[in-house]
């Protein structure tokens, strides 16, 4: 890892005002858990010169009810701490379901819930520092002609990434939106829209964070009533592993039909693919033809690469299991 | 190079020592420290050989700068042993022994790491389940054993430590 000098902030406007100076050329980084950041240094693909430590500010911190009833996550809330809170557990499943299966239990006891929606690609290509691929600012995707088996199969193109993030289809589902401080004030995002495809640019990036800009928390609004949710993910492995296909799935079912459906599917394209279901569902049945047309949908326009062919029949699968788990 | 005095809780020991903010909790323990029961193995986040505890829970000292790790407690292969005397006991620590007595190790160099997640399950869950036991050390890798002893080790662990429980459960 080569040489930097790691600030620590005294509060959120230093950090926001740090982070602003050098976020442009990534010459100053923020760091929370560090479990994606510090491997990115170690392999040379991050190498800022200054490191923001916003681990201990206490505005990114906790997870707790608010006022009108939304659940708010900071930031800095870790991945074993979602996966461990019993009001999730028991009302949200799909949040304490997507944490499990997030890595092991080392870094689910630091990986934050900030990183791990902010989290860079694992394409072995972007993780190799010898390749300097179109995610490295390169003019190449060595992915698209080569080694494909982990890449998209939605939405690809320039890049074929998969983002690997499992929190982010699971919040998805629910409508979460992202709130952020930057130097010019605070906003708030949709999560469904914080993410960028690569076709959209720039390509060294798979989020509309703008500079200086740091995620403080993430608030999941009221759901329906009678909300039933999971969260599938596949793997290559068993015990820890990035998803080869995940679908986040929350329903409200009412007298048989679908009053409500919100679908994201994870680890098939390059953001979280999220398909609007309600169309097709709303007012109808679960049924083996309503499960078809809701895949039919979610792989509409999908296009194998050479060697991840297998992921189309695997989303299918994994959205007709997630249909029968909550119907 | 950014450089500065950093206190650390090692072992139940309050240490200073002098360390470029670059430097991971592992390499302060290894070459700073000369704690070198903690592994260097990957070095990014994959084998699990450098985990210590912070705070009673299992991390990636490879993955975790030294100076986040002020004001917590660290506990290191070094450590287990010491602390089991200190709470009363004898001998090294049910899981080192049974680690021993089961032949749960070939190489040795998951071993530290091994014990340490087995350690933070057993102080979290006294009883545990052989699911909960994989799951506690799923993200520690081990080349030679095929796991199958390090799974009974934890299993002989938990036992030592039920097995004068009048009704058999929880110590």
């Amino acid at each position: 890892m080569e040489k930097f000098e790691l600030l620590q902030p005294k509060g959120l406007r230093e950090a926001v005002l740090a982070l602003a100076e050098g976020d442009a050329d990534r010459s100053t980084m923020v760091l929370a858990g560090g479990q994606d950041l510090l491997t990115e240094m170690k392999e040379h693909l991050a190498e800022p010169s200054l490191v923001v430590d916003i681990s201990g500010l206490p505005q990114l911190a906790g997870i707790g009810e608010v006022k009108d009833g939304s659940i708010r996550l900071g930031a800095n809330a870790t991945i074993a701490q979602i996966a461990g809170h019993p009001r999730l557990r028991a009302d949200l499943p799909i949040l304490t379901e997507a944490a499990d299966s997030i890595a092991s239990p080392q870094i689910r006891s630091v990986a934050t819930l900030g990183g791990n929606l902010n989290q860079r690609p694992r394409c072995w290509y972007y993780r190799n520092e010898e390749a300097f691929c179109l995610k490295k600012g390169g003019s190449v995707c060595y992915a698209a002609e080569g080694m494909n088996k982990y890449n998209a199969i939605l939405g690809g193109g320039p890049s074929y990434i998969v983002h690997p993030s499992d929190m982010a289809p699971a919040l998805i589902a629910l409508d979460a939106r992202v709130q952020l401080v930057g130097p010019d004030g605070d906003r708030e995002v949709a999560l469904a829209d914080y993410y960028t495809l690569p076709s959209d640019g720039p390509m060294t990036s798979e989020t509309v964070r703008a500079n200086g800009e740091i995620v403080v928390d993430v608030i999941v609004p009221p759901q329906p009533q009678g909300l039933r949710s999971t969260y599938l993910k596949f793997k290559e492995r068993e015990s820890y592993d990035w998803a080869l296909a995940s679908v986040a799935l929350a329903v409200v079912m009412d007298g048989g039909v679908v009053r409500h459906a919100r679908m994201s599917l994870g680890g098939v394209a390059p953001k979280p693919w999220t398909v609007d279901v309600q169309g097709v569902l709303a007012g109808r049945p679960v049924n083996d033809e309503t499960v078809a047309k809701v895949a039919d949908l979610a792989l509409d326009g999908a296009k194998a690469l050479a060697h991840n062919g297998y992921k189309i029949p695997l989303t299918r699968g994994l959205i007709a299991r997630a249909f029968q788990q909550l119907s | 190079m950014a450089s500065s005095i950093v206190e650390l809780k090692v072992n139940g020991d309050t240490v200073e020592v002098a360390a470029p903010d670059h430097f991971t909790l592992l390499e302060v323990l290894r070459y700073r420290l000369g704690l070198t029961g903690s592994k260097q193995g990957c070095d990014k986040g994959d084998c699990g050989a450098c985990t210590v505890l912070v705070d009673g829970e299992p991390v990636l000292a490879c993955l975790t700068l030294a100076r986040l790790a002020v004001g917590h407690e660290v506990t290191t292969i070094e450590g287990l042993m010491p602390a089991h005397l200190r709470a009363g006991g004898t001998g090294a620590d049910p899981v080192q022994e049974a680690f021993d007595r089961c032949g749960a190790l070939q190489c040795g160099f998951c071993q530290p790491g091994m014990m340490l997640s087995a350690r933070a399950l057993l102080d979290r869950e006294p009883n545990p389940s052989r699911a909960a036991i994989k799951g506690a050390l799923s993200g520690n890798l081990c080349r030679c054993t095929g796991y199958t002893q390090i799974i009974e080790a934890v299993e002989t662990a938990i036992a030592a430590s039920t097995e004068r429980a009048p009704d058999g459960g929880s110590r």
